[in-house]
């Protein structure tokens, strides 16, 4: 009967403990969510040896454990819960070898809970090349533990860091700090009130509830021999602890390492005067922003394409081998659609990744944060919600996605609430059709053409209403946590390819499992609700239409075209499209447009094939659309349907409606509740309905 | 005694008491703590957030964050 141990990988961000889990795990590993929050969780369980398995837990990147982040939190909630299944057996501290005076206090206080912590010194490679030597012995003497020199980037030091793990019975648990050094009195009181509990992890608790400001919590009460010092107190003796390990660590290293100044490279310098120089500064990040843009919008046409005929291909193949019937339809007609409308979005996310973590890895997207903090912080953004909402111009479901980076709870949550307002590139299609109508092809002075004016009008307004809506909602949500803007400027590295493709894997994997699901679910109903009628009608489409109009002068084609739109018409969509016509009257749509409404709440650019199946012209050509289009009569005003009014009605609801059901599932993964997508449904398609009826109301 | 903000483009300071509690710990945590050595490296532009090297530690923090540290100035002329 092989054992299993409990090992949890803790560090500061930037250390390069991603990269040290995906050496000792390989693919794989699970990732998750913690239960309630949505902070991701990433675990694997490894063979050791021949009876030792590991259970690896990559805890959250924080740099101590005095949290002040919900993902920080989780750190210190499994390190202070012993009956936690997750609780380790020992715990890996992964350092730099770079920053190490900088991790090694958050070793020191892990160290101090009485737990088996083996200190892993990552970037060893880089030693030689910075003139630093680290007497290890000595090291492992002062900090009464094992170090382990290893390299994620080379992929050295790792069986000995395992081995290490294995014995990690013969690690001492003496701390490094006696906690009682903080305040003598203090921790005297609390010792004798408390006597069989772990003087260290008492504390922690009490910094906790303070450092939280939670009132709800069981604060550890008062007794005759313990009086509990106030908040401002308690932040005191924090700060002094702070001091106190620093001085311990300081003397410690002073012993240990020394680093050869003359070997400093000046290339830190070098590279920042060029990427955060507040000219060339922008122009490189709007450059680079420009690639990411163009490369989502236009590479990822050609897998995009792909992937479309492929699942059109397969329908086929189902329709025609499957015997006819119900099963056949809702495989052929409701599931490949449905799964091939998740998966079309992976280029689009894996691209987006790939630039991401490319940016995340070399250590720029500190640099785009320091440059655009200023301005984002006005719209109640970080300066790292410039990415979300440039890459919403290509589609807002791998832009939500892009907040997990931002690290403040609030303006992540801004910033996710507002990027469907950016143009995504399911809108074009609706937009170029209803201009090319409505919008004279002409030029304004001669140069610049009307059509295309109104196409950069419409995206300007969608990022300016995002800016505009980030700014009132910073104003209206209220957060529990605090937080502050202390961002480390990390050295320029290379990226590691390695993390660089887990990151594009382990992205699209929890799209298309996590929101595919909903996204799968919903366009099954909308189906559903699209091919079956509750009438007469509906059952007998093919003879109401064959008695109704000449056979002899009609092709095969046209008839099916006639019959599709006549059941389009009849199915339960299409009475709910008449039903709401009131509502949209005074848009000035007609019902028709109505069901094209619906129907796109699948994805945007649906409005254009439904309409062609309602005006039944048996081809989704353009052309073919738009001159039945122009013909369309407007049913209570007369004259034709599609004027300057209603077209500048239509662009403006689609340019703020929430009509993407990919977007809310998406938003109800990363914010881990209904109520945001259900917030965004309502307020924003609200706005959209009040913002189209006075525009037509006005132009009409 | 002056303050992190008032520091210009490649000056250094040493660090003094860190007294405001509006200071967050997290700053501290990174090092920086009294007797340490700041150098201000660059202001973004629109004049925040500040770029320091706090004893080998690059960081960035906002203004109001800095106006909140007191320093004593390097002489280096």
């Amino acid at each position: 009967m092989s054992k299993q141990i409990n090992v949890a990988l803790i560090g500061n961000p930037n250390t390069g403990k991603t990269s040290v889990f995906n050496n000792l795990t390989g693919l794989n590993q699970q990732v998750g969510n913690y239960p309630g929050i949505t902070v991701e969780k990433k675990e694997a369980i490894i063979k050791l040896s021949r009876n030792l398995k590991a259970h690896i837990l990559d805890l959250p990147g924080t740099y101590s454990l005095n949290a002040t982040s919900i993902d920080e939190n989780v750190v210190i909630e499994l390190l202070l819960n012993k009956k936690d299944k997750d609780y380790p057996d020992v715990v890996v501290v992964v350092s730099d070898i770079e920053n190490l005076k900088r991790n090694l206090l958050l070793f020191t206080q892990i160290k101090d809970l009485g737990l088996p912590t083996i200190l892993a010194i990552n970037m060893a490679d880089r030693m030689d090349r910075k003139g630093i030597q680290l007497d290890i012995d000595l090291l492992e003497e002062r900090l009464h533990t094992k170090v382990n020199l290893i390299s994620a980037r080379k992929n050295k030091g790792f069986d000995e860091l395992k081995q290490s793990i294995i014995d990690y019975q013969k690690i001492s648990l003496e701390p490094c700090l006696e906690a009682s050094v903080i305040d003598k009195a203090y921790f005297e009181s609390l010792q004798k009130a408390y006597p069989n509990q772990d003087l260290y992890k008492l504390w922690l608790v009490i910094t906790q509830d303070v450092n939280f400001g939670k009132t709800n919590r069981n604060r550890i009460p008062a007794t005759s021999e313990f009086k509990p010092k106030s908040d401002s107190e308690i932040k005191r003796l924090q700060q002094k602890e702070t001091i106190k390990r620093y001085q311990f660590i300081n003397a410690t290293l002073k012993e240990t390492l020394t680093k050869d100044l003359a070997l400093a490279t000046g290339l830190r310098a070098k590279i920042d005067r060029l990427l955060i120089h507040k000219v060339w500064g922008y122009v490189i990040f709007l450059a680079i922003l420009f690639l990411i843009f163009q490369t989502i919008y236009d590479w990822s046409t050609y897998p995009m394409d792909f992937i479309d005929e492929s699942f059109l291909y397969l329908s086929e193949f189902v329709k025609q081998y499957f015997p006819p019937g119900m099963l056949s339809d809702l495989i052929s007609e409701g599931i490949i659609p449905g799964v091939g409308g998740i998966v079309i979005f992976v280029p689009q996310i894996a691209f987006l990744f790939l630039f991401i973590s490319i940016l995340e890895e070399t250590g720029y997207m500190s640099r785009v944060v320091f440059l655009m903090d200023r301005i984002m912080r006005k719209f109640g953004m970080s300066g790292k919600s410039v990415v979300p909402l440039v890459s919403g111009t290509a589609c807002a479901i791998p832009a939500v996605m892009a907040a997990r980076n931002i690290e403040s709870w609030k303006e992540r949550l801004v910033t996710i609430l507002v990027v469907p307002f950016t143009t995504c590139s399911a809108r074009l299609p609706v937009y170029l059709i209803i201009i090319s109508l409505v919008i004279p092809d002409e030029r304004w002075l001669g140069l610049f053409n009307y059509q295309g004016i109104t196409l950069m009008l419409l995206y300007l307004l969608g990022f300016g209403t995002a800016v505009a809506f980030g700014w009132l909602a910073s104003k209206l949500l209220e957060v529990d946590f605090k937080t502050y803007f202390v961002v480390e400027m990390p050295d320029y590295k290379l990226p590691i390819f390695k993390n660089v493709v887990y990151t594009v894997i382990e992205k699209t994997k929890s799209f298309v499992f996590g929101a595919g699901k909903i996204i799968l679910a919903i366009s099954i109903i909308l189906w559903v609700l699209a091919s079956y009628g509750p009438t007469e009608e509906f059952r007998n489409a093919e003879e109401v239409v064959k008695s109704s109009v000449d056979l002899s002068t009609m092709t095969e084609d046209e008839l099916e075209a006639k019959i599709s739109s006549y059941k389009l018409k009849h199915s339960f969509i299409g009475y709910a499209g008449r039903a709401i016509e009131p509502a949209f009257t005074p848009l000035g749509y007609d019902w028709k447009i109505g069901i094209a409404i619906l129907t796109s709440f699948a994805a945007r650019e649906v409005f254009v094939g439904t309409l062609a199946t309602i005006y039944s012209v048996g081809s989704d050509d353009e052309q073919t659309i738009k001159s039945r289009m122009a013909g369309e009569v407007n049913p209570i005003l007369g004259g034709p349907l599609f004027t300057f009014a209603s077209g500048v009605s239509l662009l403006l609801f689609y340019a703020f409606a929430m009509q993407c059901m990919s977007t809310l599932a998406i938003v109800r993964k990363e914010t881990g509740t209904w109520k945001w997508p259900l917030i965004q449904l309502f307020g924003m398609s609200g706005f959209a309905y009040v913002v189209a009826l006075i525009s037509f109301q006005i132009l009409k | 005694m002056t303050t992190i903000a008032n520091l210009k483009k490649g000056q250094k300071a040493i660090i003094g008491e860190m007294n405001s509690r509006e200071i967050p710990l997290k700053l501290l945590e990174m090092g920086c703590l009294p007797g340490n050595q700041v150098e201000l490296i660059q202001i973004a532009p629109f004049k925040d957030p500040l770029y320091l090297n706090i004893n080998e530690t690059f960081l960035s923090i906002r203004m109001e964050t800095a106006r909140l540290i007191q320093v004593e100035l390097i002489d280096d002329e």
